[in-house]
Formats: structure tokens, C-alpha cells, sequence
């Protein structure tokens, strides 16, 4: 059996040195705030880990927790696909289409029974609105709720599958939910399941999430909300940058006054850093290149609970 | 009749179906198209404070995660008559045409390629004849062979694990798949580099806008102000280290520009011409409708003087290009929404058309209760409106808007265009195709992504001679409102003209509408029973292999869809081999 193989197998097959692997596993440790130590037991969990398959749902969603795993640099999805894990069915990415595409993510969850890691991103509208998306003839309910029955791990990604998300935000002309509440609802049987959220989560907080599972084969520590709780333990405003000016009551009133210019504080304009526990301000989005406040916007708080329906808008706290 | 059903597309955005109906022969005589998905954003968005719209509306995509908002941005400072400083102006051109550059290469390769690359043929290519193809393709330097052999070496490995992940159950052996073994391994190997491209040149997006996907928008202006010290004399100077937007963050952006343009100039449009030289067959299907539409975008004075437009705003009826036909994005009788196939209720009646200032968002899903083997098309079958131009059905996109600069007559336009139709040895008119789709892709992006650098260079020039203004406060706050206004936001998608239009009713939206480009392509019939853009497209197509439905992902794919869809087909017909010369 093919499934037998473990990774590390794998990678020496395709010309991987031991050296490239370590520091593939260096990274993720590192992204995971893991020391060497512990850098080193991932690697070996992860050389002895077998390949699991990955099926990934998209329901009530823009794609737009997609293209953050497309950003993603350590690891890379083309790492994590020719040499990680199996992605037996992405809509957005795979080439089969119609029925082959069914038939490929059904054989996958037949031969994967208890084992293949579920991502689902979007929400799911339910109840009398439960028609209001489908595809392949099925409402999204319906096939979340085959998919979940046997997978080993669900992970719920983005705003839309954890919380609800924009199609959750007041009134919820959809009956839209995520993930978590089907579950305490009974509507989809309960899993081992994860929070990542944001809108959409940070690059390598998606692929660090799966990474660590595929190498430790369960999930890292999580929060109340079962976000994990070494990305989101933190508020992103406990390492913004401009602190220091928030700490000396220095505020930008207006985006482009003399504060703006030099880093001042943007809670007076609106930011809802100081209640939103996410990594931005420590991994810094597209290989550390920037983060909302640092590029001179509030924090829109998007990887809380109901940030859409904060009564305050974007704009005043 | 046999009823053909697609369902999901997929190598799209969003949730898309495809019925056809084929003859006896197997030819496609009639499609619908249908969106399966209905999230009610417009619903949402009433009795919000209109400057949060951006962010709302960016969510309706996360693949061109930066149109949304500037359409809305734009609809509310329309509204408000909002002026935005001259930098504004040009941060959010670069915005928006990086986004065109970055979104079509990832459409084209990790999108669109594997309808017309077949990959288990590239693994038994020749990487030294690979090389020699490449190299005189372009000047591209990932040209060795022991590179191409490094490439095929994984594709030869993962065929073998048995475990094709994203590549299983693709119509591999096809024989609509004409290209050589090296054309498909070099541009598999593309696929590859393009992962890696689109990650590195949007970082762009991040020093504007804080992050990508989803970076970050603001009415009046863009967020982030230009690092600057108070210099003593009453003005600022540039100052490291206080915003991403210092001479670091600027540095970067020229660098992500440059090889935005260099990949696309050396790896894409090249590709694209290259492979439409084995696939000359489909400059003569997927025509459409033969009407194209333009919002216009990238203003290079104010963006409410739709006459300084590096896209122009215009109609193109019957491909008539000597005529280009003005379109007033105010005039109640143009723009029109229709729900006459549409699972939704207007006040008036399911006949009426409504301009997007009178719209109304009123969802009635009427259609079958999953799980369901077809839908009645005789009934609504989408959650799309059907959006039309004088009553006419108009194409939107690339293609529409290389037309456009065309019959304009822009220089880069014009040349790559002759350039490209003088290789592949085409007439102008092959541009009404599915491959003419691709092909004016790659120009589109072309041109556009070029022009950036004078945006830049007149940025730069600004901040040299000390303007730094990036944000206009003067109405930032809801108290210097009037009770109630209206206004348009428009912008050019990747897949073509958006539009946003936004009532505001003492500082709350009170209506909010949005056109989207893949509405005006992939909508159901209107209530004339005039079909859009998709389903006009098929008509004719037919399937080399019956169950698998290749040459409707072809199509579909060139319009750069924004949503999934489902197709069914059946319909066996012969196919022609082609002898190519490429170099």
C-alpha cells in the first residue's frame, strides 16, 4: 500500500537530502515557535508519519483562504503537494471537473476511512435556506456531513468556517454557520477539529497547522474558540509596532496627519488590535513584508468571532 | 437531445454548473449556466456605514481580492464628491493593475493550462530538445536541460507514487491534447515557476495595503501615509521606518514590478502565443456574442472623468470597432439588471430590468431540493441576475478590453496584438474565440502591467518635489454628509467591468448593488430568452470523448470565470492532429 510509505521514504525517492528535509522541519518548528530541540522530534515525527490524503471543501466562501495558501513560503504548497500530503480534491486547483472530480474525492475518502484530514473553508447555510448552495447536485450540508463522518481531523479555515463569517454578518440572509456550531448542534458528527481563523488566516498559520498535524498526528494546543493557541495566544497588538506610541497616548487622528506619517497609534481611527488575538504582528503577512497597522490601517479584528456585526464599524472604538 | 451536466467546474472561483443539450450528432445546441452559490452580500451590507462597504464587498472574491474595493471606495466618494489626493490615485492604480497582473498568470497556468497540457506526456520529454525550445521561445533564463530534467524528475515521481492528489482523474491520453511532450513539460514547468512568482510579486500589495489576500482600503484616499518627519519648516521629508510606505516599502514595489513585467514578458505571453500554434482549430469556436463591454479603469487625472481612462469606457456592438458607442454608467435605460431566469423577485414583476441605483436584492430559490439530477431550465436556474447593456447581452474581460485599446488605438496594444496575430499567421477577427480569449489575455496583462511604471515614476516624482499626501480627511466624517446621495464606483476586474452603485441615507447604506463581470458572462437568459455570454459560447462545441468534457472547460476557462459551474455533455466527434512549427 502506497499510504504505507512515510514521507521521509518519499522524499528520498524524489532526491531530497536529509539537509533539506531538516530544514524544511526547522522552519515549521520555527513558525510554530518550537527551539531545536523540538525542531528535531518533528522531523522524525514527520520522516515516520504515513501520507495522509487531504480533502478540502469550499462551500459559502471567495477563495480567498485558498489564495492565502498560495502565499504561503514556509513551507510552500508545492512543497507541502509533491512531497507532504496527497490534495485529492481543491475545486480551485484540481484538474478533474464534473463527476471525475466527485469520483476522485469519493475513492479517496474510501480508501482513506478514519485517516484523511478535512479542510473546509466557507460557511454552510442551513435550514430552510440550506438549498441556497450546492454543488453537484448536493447542498454543501449534505456533503459536509459525508465528509465528516469518517475523516480523521477537521480543519475548519478562515473567518466563514469557524465563525460564520460574512455570510453569517447580520441578517444572515443564508442561516449561515461554520463548523464548530454544526457540530454542537448535531448536525455533522464531532471530530477532532481546529480553528484557524481569519479573513483570511495568515499564509503559514495554515500550512504550520497542517504541517504540525501531519507530523505529530494530532493537533497542536488550542484555545476556548480551538484556535491554536501558539498563533493565536497573543493579541496583535501585544507586538505591534506602534506600541510604543499607543503606551505614550501618540494617535493618528487622521490617515494621513502628521502622526500617521511617523507610526502613530491608529486606535482613534478605528483599531481593534488590543481584542484580536491572531500572528500578524509577529509572522508579518507575504514573508514578513508587512501587517495592516505597520501598511497604516486599523486592525479589523477578522479573526474574532462576529467581527462583521462590531457595532462600532471599522472605523471608531 | 441528451442532456450534458457539468457539475462542479472546477479550476475556478466560486460554485458553477453547466448543462448542455446536444443533437443527434452530439453537438451542443443549447447551454445554461448556472451559480449554485448565494451568500446575499448586497443584502448584508444595508444600514452599514458605507466606509466599511470595501471591506464587505471584498469578500464577494478572494481571488482578485483588490476590485471589490475599489469599486465600492470609489461608489461612496462618488457619491459624496470625495476628491482623493494624485497619490491615492496611483497607489490604487498599481493596486489594481498588479492585481491583473498577478491574478491572469495564476488564472493561465494553475487555472486554465491543464485544459490544453497534458502532463503524463510531459514526463516522457526530451529536456535537452525542452532547452532548445525554451531558449528560443525567449531569454527566459531557466532554460537548462538539467533543469527541465529536475522538473520532469518530480512529475515522474509523482505519476509513479500513485498518488496523483490535485492531478487525478484529469482527462490525460485526451486526444484533444496536441502539444509535444517538451511544449507540455516546459509548461509544466511554468506552472511551477508561477507558484513561486505570484507569491514573491505581491508582496506589493502588502506594503500598500498591509497584507494579500485581502489587503487593506480606505475612502478618501489610500491607508497608508508615506513615512515622513516633520522637516521644521512647516513640511515633511521622507523618513524611514514609521509606515511600510518608506523607501524600503517603495524599493520593494519597484522590485515586484519589474519582475511581474519581466515573467509576463518572457514566460507568459510567450507561452500563450506558443501553444495556440498547436490549438489553431479553436481560434474558430467559443465566439460568443459578438457585443463587448468596457467600464474603463486606471483614470490618469481624476477617476470621475471617464474621458482620461488608460482603459477606455465604451460598448462594442455586432464587432463593430470603427463605432465604439459611449456607456453612461448613470443612465437608467443602460445598465440594466434582469431576474427573469433568476432565483430572485423584483416588486414590479419578474420581466422588469432595474439600473443597479434601483436594484433590489429579493432571493425566492425556487429551484430543485438537493439532491438533484438536473434542473429545470424551463424555470429560474441561477442565483445570478442577468445584467444587459440596451437590452443587448455584452461580453466583459480581457478580451473586451484589448478590443477596446485597440479601436483606440494604444500604441503597446496595437503592437503586441500585430505581433502576436502576424506569428500565429490569424486574422483580427480570430479574437472572437476561445483561444482569442487567451491570447488577449496575455496582451491585456501585457500592457497593463507595463503602464505601472510610469504610475510609479510619477509617484516617486511627487515625493521627490514633497507631496506626500495620501489621504483626503476633509469628509472622512459622516457629519459633513449630505441627508442622502448616490454614486457609481467602477473599476476593470481581471475578468472585466465591475460596477458598484451605493445609496446613502443619513450616513447608512440604504441600497447597494453590485455588477460583476462574470454576471455579465456566465447570467442566465434574459427574459427575451437572449442567451449571456457562456451559454452562447458553447453552442457548437462538441466532445471528442464523451463522458469527459474537455472542450467545455476550455471555453469556459478563457472567460477567467469567477464562480463553479457544472457541465454535462455527451457527444463523440472526430478530431484533427496538427503538425506545428513553433520556433
Amino acid at each position: 500500500m502506497k499510504t504505507q510509505e512515510t514521507i521521509f521514504d518519499v522524499l528520498q525517492s524524489r532526491g531530497v537530502s536529509r539537509r533539506a528535509f531538516m530544514k524544511f522541519c526547522t522552519v515549521t518548528a520555527s513558525t510554530l515557535a518550537l527551539g531545536s530541540h523540538e525542531a528535531s522530534v518533528f522531523a522524525q515525527a514527520l520522516a515516520s508519519a504515513p501520507r495522509p490524503s487531504v480533502i478540502w471543501l469550499s462551500f459559502q466562501q471567495c477563495t480567498g483562504c485558498s489564495e492565502s495558501i498560495l502565499r504561503s513560503f514556509d513551507p510552500t504548497l508545492e512543497n507541502l503537494l509533491l512531497n507532504y500530503l496527497s490534495l485529492d480534491y481543491h475545486e480551485s486547483l484540481q484538474a478533474a471537473a464534473g463527476f471525475q472530480a466527485e469520483a476522485a474525492r469519493k475513492k479517496a475518502m474510501a480508501d482513506n476511512i478514519g485517516r484523511y484530514v478535512l479542510i473546509v473553508d466557507g460557511s454552510i447555510p442551513t435550514g430552510d435556506k440550506e438549498y441556497w448552495s450546492a454543488a453537484a447536485g448536493e447542498s454543501n450540508l449534505e456533503v459536509l456531513r459525508d465528509a465528516v463522518r469518517n475523516a480523521g481531523v477537521v480543519i475548519a479555515l478562515g473567518a466563514c468556517a469557524t465563525f460564520g463569517g460574512i455570510p453569517a454578518a447580520k441578517p444572515n440572509p443564508s442561516q449561515a454557520t461554520g463548523v464548530d456550531d454544526l457540530m454542537t448542534r448535531g448536525l455533522i458528527d464531532t471530530k477532532p477539529l481546529v480553528n484557524v481563523s481569519g479573513c483570511p488566516p495568515i499564509p503559514e498559520v495554515i500550512t504550520g497547522t497542517i504541517a504540525y498535524y501531519l507530523a505529530n498526528g494530532q493537533l497542536p494546543e488550542l484555545d476556548a474558540l480551538k484556535r491554536p493557541k501558539v498563533f493565536y495566544g497573543k493579541t496583535v497588538h501585544d507586538n505591534c509596532a506602534r506600541l510604543p506610541h499607543f503606551n505614550a497616548g501618540r494617535f493618528a487622528q487622521s490617515f494621513d496627519d502628521a502622526g500617521a506619517r511617523q507610526g502613530h497609534c491608529l486606535y482613534m481611527l478605528g483599531c481593534k488590535g488590543p481584542q484580536t488575538f491572531n500572528a500578524c504582528t509577529t509572522m508579518k503577512w507575504n514573508q514578513g513584508t508587512s501587517y495592516p497597522m505597520n501598511s497604516g490601517h486599523g486592525c479589523l479584528g477578522c479573526s474574532e468571532p462576529g467581527f462583521w456585526d462590531n457595532s462600532l464599524g471599522f472605523y471608531s472604538n | 437531445m441528451s442532456t450534458v451536466v457539468v457539475d462542479p467546474i472546477t479550476r475556478i472561483e466560486g460554485h458553477l454548473r453547466i448543462e448542455a443539450e446536444t443533437d443527434a450528432r452530439g453537438v451542443i445546441t443549447k447551454a445554461y449556466s448556472s451559480g449554485t452559490m448565494m451568500r446575499g452580500i448586497e443584502i448584508i451590507l444595508l444600514g452599514r456605514d458605507p466606509r466599511d462597504a470595501w471591506a464587505f464587498t471584498q469578500r464577494i472574491c478572494g481571488v482578485c481580492t483588490v476590485v471589490h474595493s475599489v469599486a465600492a471606495i470609489r461608489a461612496v466618494e462618488n457619491a459624496l464628491n470625495y476628491p482623493i489626493p494624485a497619490n491615492a490615485r496611483l497607489i490604487r492604480n498599481i493596486l489594481a493593475a498588479s492585481q491583473i497582473g498577478q491574478d491572469q498568470v495564476v488564472h493561465f497556468y494553475q487555472l486554465s493550462l491543464l485544459d490544453w497540457v497534458d502532463i503524463t506526456s510531459a514526463a516522457k520529454a526530451d529536456p535537452l530538445k525542452t532547452s532548445n525550445l525554451q531558449k528560443c521561445l525567449s531569454t527566459w533564463t531557466n532554460n537548462s536541460a538539467a533543469y527541465f530534467e529536475s522538473v520532469r524528475q518530480k512529475l515522474v515521481t509523482l505519476i509513479n507514487s500513485g498518488q496523483l492528489g490535485l492531478f487525478a482523474n484529469g482527462y490525460w491520453g485526451h486526444p484533444e491534447y496536441k502539444l509535444p511532450p517538451e511544449m507540455n513539460l516546459m509548461l509544466f514547468a511554468h506552472y511551477l515557476e508561477a507558484l513561486e512568482w505570484q507569491r514573491k510579486v505581491i508582496k506589493l500589495h502588502a506594503v500598500f495595503g498591509g497584507r494579500n489576500p485581502h489587503p487593506n482600503f480606505v475612502v478618501g484616499g489610500v491607508p497608508c501615509a508615506i513615512s515622513a518627519a516633520p522637516n521644521g519648516t512647516g513640511g515633511f521629508t521622507p523618513t524611514p521606518g514609521f509606515t511600510a510606505v518608506d523607501a524600503n516599502g517603495l524599493a520593494l514595489v519597484k522590485t515586484c514590478m519589474d519582475e511581474m513585467q519581466a515573467f509576463i514578458a518572457q514566460v507568459y505571453y510567450p507561452d500563450c502565443v506558443a501553444m495556440a500554434k498547436f490549438y489553431k482549430d479553436w481560434f474558430k469556436k467559443g465566439e460568443g456574442i459578438g457585443n463587448f463591454l468596457t467600464f474603463g479603469d486606471f483614470p490618469e487625472t481624476d477617476a470621475n472623468d471617464p474621458a482620461n481612462l488608460f482603459v477606455p469606457r465604451g460598448a462594442i456592438v455586432n464587432r463593430d470597432l470603427s463605432a465604439i458607442q459611449p456607456v453612461d454608467l448613470n443612465n437608467p435605460n443602460e445598465i440594466q439588471e434582469f431576474v427573469a431566469n433568476s432565483w430572485y423577485d423584483y416588486s414590479h414583476g419578474k420581466t422588469a430590468g432595474l439600473h443597479p441605483y434601483d436594484g433590489e436584492t429579493t432571493p425566492n430559490y425556487t429551484g430543485p431540493r438537493a439532491p438533484y439530477q438536473n434542473l429545470d431550465n424551463s424555470q429560474p436556474y441561477s442565483w445570478e441576475k442577468t445584467p444587459r447593456w440596451k437590452g443587448k447581452p455584452m461580453e466583459v474581460g480581457a478580451l473586451a478590453r484589448v478590443l477596446m485599446l485597440y479601436a483606440k488605438g494604444n500604441a503597446p496594444t496595437r503592437q503586441y496584438l500585430n505581433a502576436a496575430l502576424s506569428d500565429l499567421k490569424q486574422p483580427l477577427s480570430s479574437l472572437y474565440s476561445t483561444m482569442g480569449r487567451i491570447v488577449a489575455q496575455s496582451i491585456d496583462t501585457r500592457v497593463i502591467v507595463e503602464r505601472m511604471q510610469t504610475w510609479y515614476s510619477q509617484l516617486m516624482a511627487n515625493i521627490a518635489r514633497g507631496e506626500l499626501a495620501t489621504h483626503n480627511a476633509a469628509k472622512f466624517n459622516p457629519s459633513t454628509w449630505p441627508a442622502s446621495s448616490k454614486g457609481v464606483g467602477f473599476t476593470e476586474a481581471p475578468r472585466g467591468g465591475l460596477g458598484h452603485w451605493v445609496s446613502i441615507t443619513n450616513g447608512k447604506i440604504s441600497n447597494y448593488q453590485c455588477v460583476v463581470p462574470s454576471t455579465w458572462n456566465s447570467s442566465p437568459r434574459d427574459q427575451l430568452g437572449q442567451p449571456s455570454a457562456y451559454e452562447a459560447a458553447l453552442v457548437g462545441h462538441s466532445l471528442a470523448v464523451a463522458d469527459q468534457p474537455l472542450e467545455i472547460l476550455r471555453t469556459i476557462h478563457s472567460f477567467n470565470p469567477c464562480m463553479a459551474c457544472a457541465v454535462h455533455l455527451m457527444s463523440p466527434e472526430g478530431q484533427e492532429l496538427l503538425s506545428v512549427k513553433v520556433c
